[in-house]
């Protein structure tokens, strides 16, 4: 398996099916001397329902959030180049009646830290998942009266939703009451979020996307309101990810087809000038130990004294870009042209 | 077929026909969608030639990806197998190889419009690209130890003449040469005369007379060759010094490794008439044709469509392949990009549009019935001035809506083209969804998409009636957090402050709660059918030790109440049952201890 394995999904209901690609590494020569630079389908498996939202659970194992309202988790094996349904949680997400025919809810987020799971729904609903147990560890039933749309780890214990409503919800799941212990949302319309995540190393930045393609920072040690909006797509945005050793970069992408890269690298804020770049920056290397003593360039919202840089990834945008998803130098998108684009030099 | 007899009951199974969307067409489809797009999109700033020479790149690209999708589907062929699926993926095959076929002519002919001279060149690349039934054969002789010796040596010579390869015709020939030299002498003259062989040059280094000229004097000089008997001893190299000279006999006789009359009609040409104008192809098609198939055998509908594209039959090209080919994309691209070329006058059909909207409709409204594929079908439908929209307003209602992900695709959809109908029908028919499934929050949200006051004004009802019969609210994280969207209606309104009341009421902040309850009712934004519950609400406030209603709002109060009783007519008091008029009366108690209180405290001075 070639260095970032990427994943794909068509999304569609009779064959949808779960793939998994090989992106081959730099220099090497395909199997069969074809080129090293497409992505080879190594194996795939049925799947029923659309793919709403997966995710890696540990090397081998993928969690998958099916329309139908199930949660399955595939194994992948790698000596065989095989796929297998490992485990599978039955209508985790039900309306009503759980054993009506068509009484799923469909399952839309999961997120995972080896070995929990967690999963929300459009029945507004939270589950607990462990990996090898049958039953869920934990689930709060109407949770939210809207539905969930996206769901984040905070820390450990507590998690992050974002609903149909614009509110951001924090849970701790330690606590047994099925309250959130804190709810922010947006001034104005009540947009409705997409998708939330949180920046790698300073656990208070989180950023949302909504229905509007705005972006909103939030900084949740204060104020129940983001810290910055920033106006970005012209249609939903499906998903934002922070970059995962280099969280000055943000990546967003939307319904109106564009994938934007935000860059606050070369923010002239609060960095010690040996941090300076002549030009832009042009590497990539963490920023572990260099942020905990600055202020992120995320929360500053001068807009004379920081330059964000962002750019439009996609030249010839037609239909909506799904899901993305980065590792290292690497960017992975889908588009519903039922396209996956690679791209293995981001910061090039 | 069967008359439906009233004494049987016949089921009938009916299957959609899988053949236009099996997956590798998918890939076609999505592919062709991203060029159709990148044509429409194109300015028409560049003129002339640069225009002519982007819509060649625009046929090149369809093209390119017909081959593609040929390629995965041969992939998949060898791979399957299911004979009854490797059938399938093999007739797609020729489908496909067929398809590309006929774009690559009307390519040469139509779009890029070739003018004599380069016309026979492009033609025959086009014969060499397609006619492969022979690339096994030629491989083989290639390979061997002694192509000379091969018995099928001289097949692949003429194979090479009848496709105007020379060089590779004198390379074999000087193996021949080499191997056997008795043979030298007619070699060398025969490879001479294939090298000094006159052809159209693509750019403007000759003129067409030149060419003629030129041609007409090494066309004299192989007829001298021919006539003094140099090939006499060798038939091989006789027959082909008359091919050379364009004789039809010999050339016919090597119909075998010519396989179609276009293959014919182009050597024919080649060495008869090089400077061929398009206008003059429609003759020597026929006869070629004729001559070929010989009264053996009837054209095929490829045949018939390629003699229509010979004959610039334009038209009649579109009706053949819409005929012959099982789905529409063909003929929908293939059409549109002869319209941007100009090509197709713009004579209405029947029923009002024009050819090539008739056939991206076709083709789009196919695309509909796919689950995935009818986001394409939207752009389609963009393009299609006449009758683009009202076909997209019907198809777009009809979308199955299994996730709210697609349900906010196909509305966004309609937002954007200003689709205020249908952006209202499918946000109603997701919020009573949302309804049935007791999601009252997605249902809210629903509505302030659609801005459906209406719809509110239903939910808050709802949310009421809950209130009434569980004695207090749900969904809470909803109501508390409405913001601006509670001014949607005014149902709505009234439920965000009722629960503004309560909790004012439950920070015992009396004073702020008993003023937002009095202007619930003053203002009118409590529904009539609420105010009992409201003026009970009114009761602890009245019954606090602190006076907390002031004299004004307590007549304001008596005069709800009295409002409210007097409204009701004298039979339904009758009907009234004990609790309501013990209710009527406690109240009227209460407010009356309270006006009480009220004038003393009001009336008293403040001891100095």
């Amino acid at each position: 398996m070639g260095a970032p394995a990427a994943l794909q999904a068509c999304p569609s209901s009779l064959d949808n099916r779960i793939s998994i690609w090989s992106v081959g590494d730099l220099g090497n020569v395909g199997l069969n001397g074809e080129y090293q630079g497409e992505p080879q389908l190594l194996c795939d498996i049925r799947h029923n329902g659309d793919v709403m939202d997966m995710q890696f659970l540990d090397q081998e194992r993928i969690v998958v959030a099916s329309s139908t309202g199930n949660v399955t988790i595939f194994r992948h094996h790698q000596n065989n180049q095989t796929l297998s349904a490992n485990q599978r949680w039955e209508k985790a997400h039900y309306h009503v009646d759980r054993d009506a025919s068509c009484g799923g809810a469909a399952c839309t987020g999961v997120i995972c830290s080896n070995p929990e799971i967690v999963t929300v729904g459009e029945d507004g609903r939270i589950n607990l998942f462990r990996a090898d147990q049958k039953d869920a560890v934990r689930t709060i039933d109407n949770a939210d009266s809207s539905t969930l749309h996206a769901v984040t780890f905070l820390r450990t214990t507590e998690i992050l939703t974002v609903n149909s409503i614009g509110q951001l919800k924090i849970w701790d799941l330690r606590q047994q009451r099925n309250e959130p212990s804190q709810i922010f949302s947006l001034t104005g319309d009540r947009v409705p979020l997409h998708c939330v995540d949180r920046h790698p190393n300073q656990q208070h930045i989180v950023a949302t996307g909504g229905q509007d393609g705005m972006l909103s920072i939030w900084d949740i040690r204060q104020g129940t309101m983001p810290v910055s909006l920033l106006n970005a797509h012209e249609a939903e945005m499906w998903e934002v990810h922070f970059h995962p050793s280099n969280p000055d970069h943000l990546f967003t992408c939307s319904e109106d087809g564009s994938l934007w890269h935000w860059d606050t690298s070369t923010s002239v804020s609060e960095k010690p000038s040996f941090l300076h770049q002549g030009g832009r920056s042009t590497t990539y290397f963490s920023h572990n130990t260099i942020n905990q003593s600055v202020v992120s360039a995320w929360l500053s919202n001068d807009p004379t004294k920081d330059r964000m840089e962002i750019t439009n990834l996609i030249p010839n945008q037609t239909l909506s870009v799904n899901s993305l998803d980065i590792l290292g130098p690497c960017l992975v998108y889908g588009t519903d042209a039922e396209a996956i684009y690679v791209n293995r030099h981001l910061f090039a | 077929r069967a008359r439906p007899d009233p004494r049987s009951s016949c089921v009938f199974v009916v299957r959609k026909d899988q053949d236009i969307y099996i997956q590798t067409l998918r890939k076609l489809f999505n592919e062709s969608h991203g060029i159709f797009i990148g044509l429409q999109r194109s300015e028409e700033e560049f003129a002339g030639k640069s225009r002519k020479t982007q819509l060649v790149q625009v046929s090149k690209n369809y093209r390119s990806v017909i081959r593609a999708c040929m390629e995965d589907m041969h992939q998949a062929a060898v791979s399957a197998r299911d004979p009854a699926l490797h059938s399938q993926y093999s007739t797609q095959v020729s489908i496909l190889s067929a398809m590309e076929l006929i774009w690559n002519l009307c390519e040469i002919l139509f779009v890029e419009a070739a003018v004599a001279g380069p016309l026979l060149l492009r033609l025959l690349d086009w014969v060499r690209l397609h006619v492969c039934d022979v690339d096994n054969m030629v491989r083989e002789v290639l390979s061997s130890e002694n192509p000379s010796k091969h018995e099928l040596f001289w097949n692949v010579v003429d194979v090479f003449v009848l496709q105007g390869r020379m060089d590779e015709a004198r390379h074999l020939l000087s193996k021949e040469a080499s191997a056997n030299p008795t043979s030298v002498n007619m070699c060398r003259i025969l490879d001479d005369l294939m090298k000094k062989m006159p052809v159209p040059s693509l750019g403007n280094t000759q003129t067409l007379t030149e060419m003629e000229l030129k041609w007409q004097h090494w066309h004299e000089e192989c007829q001298r060759y021919l006539q003094d008997g140099t090939f006499a001893s060798n038939s091989h190299m006789e027959s082909i010094c008359k091919i050379l000279l364009g004789d039809e006999n010999a050339i016919l006789e090597k119909k075998e490794l010519m396989t179609t009359w276009y293959h014919f009609l182009v050597t024919r040409l080649l060495y008869s008439h090089p400077t061929v104008k398009p206008m003059e192809l429609r003759f020597y098609a026929q006869s070629s044709m004729d001559l070929f198939l010989g009264g053996e055998s009837s054209p095929e509908p490829l045949d018939t469509i390629l003699m229509a594209a010979f004959e610039f039959e334009l038209h009649q090209v579109i009706k053949e392949c819409s005929i012959a080919l099982s789905n529409w994309w063909f003929v929908a691209h293939l059409t549109d990009l002869l319209d941007h070329c100009k090509l197709l006058q713009s004579h209405n059909l029947y029923f009002g549009s024009n050819m090539r909207e008739f056939l991206l409709l076709e083709y789009a409204s196919g695309l509909f019935s796919h689950y995935s594929l009818w986001q394409l079908g939207v752009d389609y439908f963009d393009h299609c001035p006449e009758y683009g929209r009202v076909y997209l307003e019907l198809h777009i209602e009809r979308i199955p809506l299994n996730t709210e992900q697609k349900a906010l695709k196909v509305l966004r959809i309609c937002e954007q083209r200003q689709m205020h109908e249908q952006v209202r029908s499918i946000c109603k028919i997701m919020a009573m969804k949302a309804l049935r499934n007791n999601r009252l929050g997605s249902a809210l949200s629903w509505s302030i998409r659609a801005k459906d006051a209406a719809f509110a004004t239903l939910i808050s009802d709802r949310f009421l009636k809950d209130y009434c019969e569980k004695g207090c609210f749900s969904d809470l994280d909803l109501i508390d957090n409405l913001g601006p969207s509670m001014l949607l209606s005014d149902r709505l309104t009234f439920l965000g402050k009722y629960r503004e009341f309560h909790r004012l009421y439950g920070e015992k902040r009396f004073s702020e709660a008993a003023k937002l309850l009095l202007m619930l009712m003053t203002a009118h934004i409590a529904p009539c059918s609420f105010w009992m519950t409201l003026l009970t609400d009114a009761l602890p406030l009245l019954e606090q030790k602190e006076v907390i209603f002031s004299a004004e709002q307590t007549y304001e109060l008596m005069r709800c109440l009295e409002d409210l009783t007097a409204g009701k007519s004298d039979k339904q008091k009758f009907q009234d049952d004990d609790v309501e008029t013990m209710k009527v009366e406690m109240l009227r108690l209460a407010l009356a201890r309270n006006l009480a209180r009220v004038i003393v405290k009001e009336g008293t001075l403040e001891g100095s």
